[in-house]
């Protein structure tokens, strides 16, 4: 028998768990020959923010053990871009999207929310790893109450039946402490985790490999998928009831079960893609195969079991 | 209409050979031989299926045959453990490829007389470009460079395609000694050359721009910007090109490239965040201030 695949991201009901993570699909296009983007759960748009960004100059991207140094300085064409071009063309492909915002303060983080008003979009994320000028350069995910208010801005803009996924980093911060104050600020979920700071160096040029230096390197990949699942697993602890989104080197459909067996409800793939375009659907295939194998009947019955008494 | 979408295969190694100073692998993958058109890449997994080496390495495609249903060789040198690894091939091994990647390079509607510039490896998308032109009729002569006389890819072939075949190198073990620039304006001269084609490091390209600008002839260029996915997903190899609207954008090498018009591609500024870039930070008051100016 086929399992049932559906998990449940607050009010939106997902077809199935997997994925794509914020800036590893594209506008989806990319990604279209190699991936039947309605097949998968989601696809999550790149971060999105009101204006046109140029992002960050060469290098931007370094290799390193089981994953890759990036500072990519959210390049994008902005929000209207993205409303008249991309949205319509994913859901012209039959592909669910959750649309990725980032901003410099509750107001515009707001407005990007307001034009995606009456638009079909599954849920929103909020990527709270924007530098929050207010703040000396730290972040908005450094400072609960900022982020808090981020998320509020961003509850208040949306319709109450998309769901609202806070996404939070692990440098730096009490994730709990964090995790909460998004949580009580309004965010229907949490999705977990950003990548994480890292560096590296060319010992060629004696430059670091990426432009963006180690304030903006965020290393991602397989290589901090302990520190994800950590992430996963502690927040689930922390508020059983709100739904994860679990990310950070989710490579096999076997890292799947690993996350929603951690306390994700669903799971995106992200510098898999890099390395793998198709890895979306091979990953769910390989997921739904797992359970097969297992005699699993229901994806969900998976979340959070890792905690034994805590469910 | 032909599907000219890439794929992503696993694909039996035919041969590995060693070319000049480079290693060519000629892969059985008959639905990227059949899309291909020149000037386009493939993007290879290396370090096999549990590999710790997660960006793929992109390398011209140097020749397309329909034997065995249909095979695709590429040219790379060994820079680190993905190449060296992918040097360790031997035949049946599979490959995990994507391609073919990137938009080829135009050509033109009618015969005329072809340049062909290429440095080191860069040369390698030349060769099928000389073969589609050559059935179309044009006049292909070839400008070849490199450091040394082993680097230069491909010269015996280029003779077999080329009215003409020039070559450059740093130490002068081969041709003339010097760059491959040096021997563009006596080409353009001699072979009354009305395209150029250049695919090499970028102040070489500069260069042949800016002598092709000279001569007032078209050049398309075919930058090497390094890439981590070859799809346009990640976002990693971005160029500052002027669009059509005469507003510059980070246009990304892999998909928007890697073949360029010389004009639009602003040399100077690669590897920068050109001020007047759309989304540059400040770009707004720059659009401004031209507007203001133009209205003063």
């Amino acid at each position: 028998m086929r399992p049932d695949l559906t998990v449940r991201l607050g009010s939106w009901e997902a077809p199935n768990p997997v994925l794509t993570a914020a800036g590893c699909a594209g506008t989806g296009r990319e990604l279209a020959p190699f991936c039947d983007l309605s097949r998968i759960g989601a696809v999550t748009t790149k971060s999105v923010m009101i204006e046109p960004r140029a992002g960050n100059p060469m290098p931007r991207m370094a290799e390193t053990p089981s994953g890759m140094v990036s500072a990519l300085g959210l390049q994008g064409p902005g929000i209207d871009v993205l409303v008249q071009r991309d949205l319509p063309w994913l859901v012209s492909q039959g592909a669910r999207a959750i649309v990725s915002l980032a901003g410099s303060g509750p107001q515009e983080y707001s407005e990007l929310a307001h034009r995606l008003d009456g638009l079909s979009i599954c849920a929103v994320e909020v990527n709270l790893s924007c530098v929050n000028p207010a703040s000396q350069g730290r972040r908005f995910a450094h400072e609960p109450a900022e982020a808090a208010a981020v998320v509020r801005a961003v509850r208040d803009a949306t319709a109450g039946d998309v769901p609202v996924f806070a996404k939070l980093a692990v440098d730096g911060v009490d994730l709990r402490e964090l995790a909460e104050a998004c949580v009580t600020a309004g965010a229907d979920g949490l999705s977990l985790i950003n990548t994480v700071r890292g560096l590296a160096v060319n010992i060629d040029t004696r430059r670091l490999a990426v432009a963006g230096g180690s304030e903006q390197g965020g290393l991602s990949g397989p290589a901090i998928r302990p520190i994800a699942l950590a992430a996963v697993h502690d927040v689930h602890a922390t508020v059983p009831d709100v739904p994860i989104i679990g990310m950070g080197g989710v490579r096999s459909g076997t890292d799947v079960m690993e996350f929603m067996l951690a306390g994700a409800s669903a799971v995106a793939v992200g510098t898999a893609i890099v390395h793998d375009p198709g890895a979306g659907e091979r990953i769910l295939r390989e997921f739904t195969e797992g359970l097969e194998r297992r005699g699993i009947e229901r994806a969900a019955d998976l979340v959070g079991a890792a905690h034994g008494g805590n469910e | 209409m032909s599907d000219f979408r890439p794929v992503q295969v696993r694909v039996p190694v035919l041969s590995v050979r060693h070319m000049d100073s480079y290693h060519a692998i000629t892969v059985v993958a008959p639905s990227i031989a059949e899309r291909f058109r020149s000037g386009q890449f493939v993007a290879v997994a290396v370090g096999g299926e549990h590999s710790s080496m997660l960006l793929r390495r992109v390398f011209s495609i140097h020749d397309v045959k329909p034997d065995f249903g249909g095979t695709v060789e590429f040219v790379f040198s060994e820079r680190g453990n993905g190449t060296e690894w992918l040097a360790e091939r031997r035949a049946r091994d599979l490959l995990d490829v994507v391609g073919p990647l990137g938009r080829p390079f135009p050509l033109p509607r009618d015969p005329v007389n072809c340049a062909l510039v290429g440095e080191e490896q860069g040369a390698a998308a030349l060769f099928p470009l000389a073969n589609t032109l050559r059935r179309r009729g044009c006049r292909v002569d070839f400008a070849l460079g490199g450091a040394t006389a082993d680097r230069v890819l491909g010269t015996a072939q280029a003779r077999r395609l080329g009215e003409t075949v020039s070559v450059a190198t740093g130490d002068g073990s081969a041709g003339t000694r010097g760059g491959v620039l040096d021997l563009v304006s006596r080409l353009i001269e001699t072979s009354r050359t009305e395209v150029v084609y250049a695919s090499a490091p970028v102040p070489v390209l500069r260069s042949v721009a800016a002598v092709a600008e000279k001569y007032d002839i078209p050049a398309q260029v075919r930058v090497e910007e390094a890439m981590a996915c070859g799809t346009g997903v990640c976002m990693g190899c971005v160029v500052p090109v002027v669009g059509e609207d005469g507003i510059t954008r980070m246009a990304r090498a892999c998909v928007d490239g890697p073949v360029f018009r010389a004009e639009r591609l602003r040399f100077g500024d690669v590897g920068t965040i050109p001020f007047d870039a759309l989304g540059a930070p400040g770009w707004k008051s720059a659009v401004e201030d031209t507007a203001v100016r133009e209205a003063g």
